[in-house]
């Protein structure tokens, strides 16, 4: 059997602590100039697409802005419009929020990128019910958490049925004639569902791809399914790879009961990677890193979201708080996934780490918040990047560089080569579309879909 | 305020004529390639023409005879920004169906991709087949219309000016990215729709992106008159446009503001060249099309004649080339040399913001505190 193809997104740092602010080569989350070198660099070295995350509102803890992590981005489909203007091939991938959006003008929008860019973009689907962020939609925190992907399945369902009512070549001039369209080649659609009730006439063409790629993100049982659905790339979390194979059965193994193969989908769990000359220099290298993005008071925050009360009286250099968390407080962070299904147990753990290691706050947070990823020379991050995928643990993965914009400069000069020589990554894109690099078929169109959705 | 005689130019479709497309001159198979676009507005800028607005609005086109389907205008401006300098970049967005917050971060960002030349046309979605796109809401009279958008501007100003600029800090000391003190709740409520804030998105290179207004029924020159720093008018000579500008001048002032702060651009349709009004008779067969403005049907030098005379009643005009590109090439190869000659236009690129080539002053945050923070 011939060997995988890797595949490679570059994602954009995001506004959390993996991202390094402080360190003196950090440049602007916000200059384009930013968003351009980290897409530059990602083509140069022949990935399969740039990655763009969303923001509604910014996090608060303890009530008030959370400033001691990057603050500010701009909005997703505009800056992919204007990174297609430099970029040729690579593909433009974007979060953009299922909820708080309506399924006419995001179809309408996800076409014109797809046209701007020349068939290069996917759409990250997430959905989200909070009233935290609802409070800055006409439609705040209408939506019960149970049917966000209810919601998101009818949203792609709308989407899909719009960008189906253009054939491929509706757009055929007839300047003697006078007609635009080829007729019959544009057709009305209504679509009603517990959702959406909507009908008329698409704007917009679709583009090469027919539909954008869709990217699904969220491992609970519920975003599998969609997954499997309805997505072709499935964004996830890094873990080891005996977890990721069981991660890639489980999703693949739900692909044939909607008539798909499981080289339909692909996964691709996020990743740091950090290198060195030597193992031990990588080494070094990542614990710096780690220093950096646990700074005094970002241990104390990152403890308070268990604690869920003020602890900024402890030193972050000294021991645990002795007392037990609130439990009852577990939102004292806003706009940010936390998941401490018992803190009481967790602080109990934590201490006794702590205790046993003699670690202070910062470092048992430097040590608790690590997620792991690739740390070591370009050659056996390259060995274990390829084991990975050749094993089924992933298709490939998704790099979050901690330093913007330059975070991926090393690891496109060291890493790919070695990958390409290995003949796992492409030397060259096949292809113009992010379909094409991917290996992904045609798009799937609704040609049997009756225009209702079960309530 | 000071600056020079406006010109800018309107990109649609495939010209302001409904049968534009149909004209041997016409690119009918590009309209929907951005390179087209990319190509239309730097010809634009190798005139020194100060800005481009691209119209929009949902649902597909129902002119009889004419083009069918667009793309979403404020993302094609986004496409062209990294491509071109100087012009600014005026897409129509409407605020009848998406989100303020949404409008307030693609503006915004439609700023930072293009280095402070964006500016934003605020339009309303009039049409019952445009609610059933959506199908959230009723379609709603003109005045009710405009008074959302009223709202939405209101909001979006907010949201631009809820970081002041110096909010981030990346002050290593305190490990503190920003300072909190300086980003700001926008807590606006209305009878549509409230907004908490702050916006996403760090105050863009111009602040406040400037507001067109389409000046084209009375509740629209009202909200022109309280939120545009541009406004487009329709008018067939001289007198009615300086009637409609004194008009608006004295809402502005009611409304609080500076008449000087405001100007006021006439649409003119333009057709250029020998052939100008055989290409005319050709697509009014086809289409015949009626405009509410000024329309100049002939050579270069005429239109060159028509701007001078207006440059008395307003402050600018807006060229909606007939046919694209050829009109557009005309404008800039044949009619802005003229103007130059005559001292009208000038010789140097505008900008490099857009809210310096309107002569408009960076403005403050509303929320900025004053020197000293807590």
């Amino acid at each position: 059997m011939s060997r995988k193809r890797i595949h490679l997104g570059a994602h954009f740092p995001g506004v959390n602590n993996t991202t390094v602010w402080a360190d003196p080569r950090s440049r602007s989350q916000i200059d384009f100039t930013s968003f351009e070198h980290l897409a530059r660099t990602a083509e140069d070295a022949k990935f399969d697409f740039f990655f763009l995350a969303e923001g509604l509102r910014l996090r608060e803890h303890k009530g008030q802005l959370h400033e001691l992590d990057v603050v500010g981005r701009p909005d997703t489909l505009p800056v992919l419009s204007a990174l297609a203007a430099v970029t040729e091939r690579l593909g433009l991938v974007g979060t953009v929020n299922t909820t708080f959006n309506e399924p006419y003008e995001l179809a309408r929008q996800w076409a014109t990128l797809d046209l701007l860019s020349a068939g290069r973009a996917a759409w990250n689907l997430v959905t989200s019910s909070d009233a935290f962020h609802g409070a800055n939609f006409r439609r705040g925190g209408f939506l019960a958490h149970a049917d966000r992907y209810r919601r998101a399945a009818e949203v792609v369902r709308v989407a899909r049925r719009l960008w189906d009512s253009w054939d491929a070549d509706a757009v055929a001039p007839d300047p003697v004639g006078g007609e635009f369209l080829r007729p019959g080649g544009v057709r009305p659609f209504v679509h009603t569902g517990p959702q959406f009730d909507v009908r008329g006439t698409f704007g917009t063409p679709h583009g090469p791809q027919g539909h954008p790629v869709l990217f699904q993100a969220g491992d609970s049982a519920e975003g599998r399914d969609f997954a499997a659905r309805d997505a072709d790339v499935v964004f996830t979390a890094h873990s080891t790879v005996e977890a990721g194979q069981a991660f890639y059965a489980d999703v693949k193994g739900r692909l044939a009961a909607h008539g798909r193969r499981p080289e339909d989908l692909k996964i691709l769990p996020a990743v740091t990677v950090v290198l060195g000359d030597t193992e031990d220099e990588a080494r070094d290298r990542a614990r710096h890193i780690r220093e950096q993005q646990v700074s005094g008071p970002t241990a104390i925050a990152f403890l308070e979201q268990v604690w869920g009360r003020d602890l900024t009286a402890h030193d972050p250099d000294g021991p645990l708080p002795a007392e037990d968390p609130d439990p009852d407080n577990v939102s004292i962070t806003r706009g940010r996934v936390r998941h401490h299904r018992d803190p009481v147990a967790l602080a109990r753990q934590w201490r006794e780490q702590a205790e046993a290691n003699g670690w202070s706050i910062r470092e048992l947070v430097i040590q608790v918040g690590d997620r792991g990823g690739f740390v070591g020379t370009p050659e056996s991050v390259a060995a274990r990047i390829d084991d990975a995928v050749q094993a089924d643990a992933c298709d490939g993965y998704i790099l979050v560089p901690h330093l913007t914009p330059g975070g991926l400069d090393e690891f496109a000069a060291r890493v790919v080569p070695l990958l390409q020589e290995r003949g796992s990554f492409r030397a060259d894109y096949t292809g113009p579309t992010l379909r094409d690099h991917l290996g992904l078929g045609p798009a799937r169109r609704l040609s049997d879909d009756r225009g209702q959705v079960a309530g | 305020m000071s600056r020079t005689f406006l010109l800018g130019v309107e990109l649609s479709d495939a010209g302001a004529h409904p049968a534009a497309w149909r004209s041997p001159a016409a690119e009918p198979h590009r309209l929907f390639d951005p390179r087209r676009w990319v190509d239309l507005v730097r010809t634009a800028q190798r005139g020194g023409l100060d800005l481009a607005l691209l119209p929009d609005a949902f649902g597909v086109q129902d002119t009889a005879g004419g083009v069918r389907g667009r793309l979403d205008a404020l993302l094609t401006a986004c496409r062209v920004a990294p491509l071109t300098e100087g012009i600014g970049l005026v897409p129509t967005v409407t605020t009848t169906h998406t989100e303020p917050f949404h409008v307030g971060k693609a503006v915004q960002t439609l700023d930072w991709v293009s280095r402070g030349r964006a500016g934003w046309e605020i339009a309303v979605s009039r049409t019952p087949a445009e609610a059933a796109l959506f199908g959230r809401k009723e379609a709603e009279p003109e005045d009710g219309l405009w008074a959302e958008a009223d709202d939405v501007a209101e909001v979006v100003a907010r949201l631009e000016d809820s970081w002041e600029d110096d909010a981030e800090i990346r002050d290593v000391a305190t490990g503190r990215f920003v300072d909190r003190n300086k980003i700001h709740y926008v807590d606006f409520t209305g009878p549509r729709f409230s907004v908490k804030g702050a916006s996403i998105t760090p105050r863009s290179p111009q602040g406040r992106p400037p507001v067109v207004v389409r000046a084209d029924s009375p509740a629209a020159l009202r909200v022109a008159a309280r939120r545009a720093d541009l406004v487009r008018i329709a008018a067939r000579d001289t007198a009615e446009a300086a009637r409609q500008r004194a008009e608006l001048h004295g809402l502005v002032e009611r409304a609080g503001r500076d008449p000087r702060q405001v100007a006021v651009l006439v649409e003119v349709v333009a057709w250029l060249g020998a052939d100008a009004p055989d290409r005319r008779a050709r697509l009014d067969r086809w289409a015949p099309a009626g405009f509410d403005t000024v329309e100049h049907v002939g050579p270069a030098a005429g239109l060159a004649d028509l701007v001078a005379e207006w440059s008395a009643a307003v402050d600018g005009v807006v060229v909606r080339p007939a046919v694209l590109p050829v009109d557009l090439d005309a404008l800039v190869d044949d009619v802005v040399p003229i103007l130059r000659e005559r001292g009208l236009r000038p010789a140097g690129p505008p900008g490099p913001t857009l809210r310096d080539t309107l002569g408009l002053p960076r403005p403050a945050g509303r929320y900025a505190t004053a020197g000293e923070n807590r």
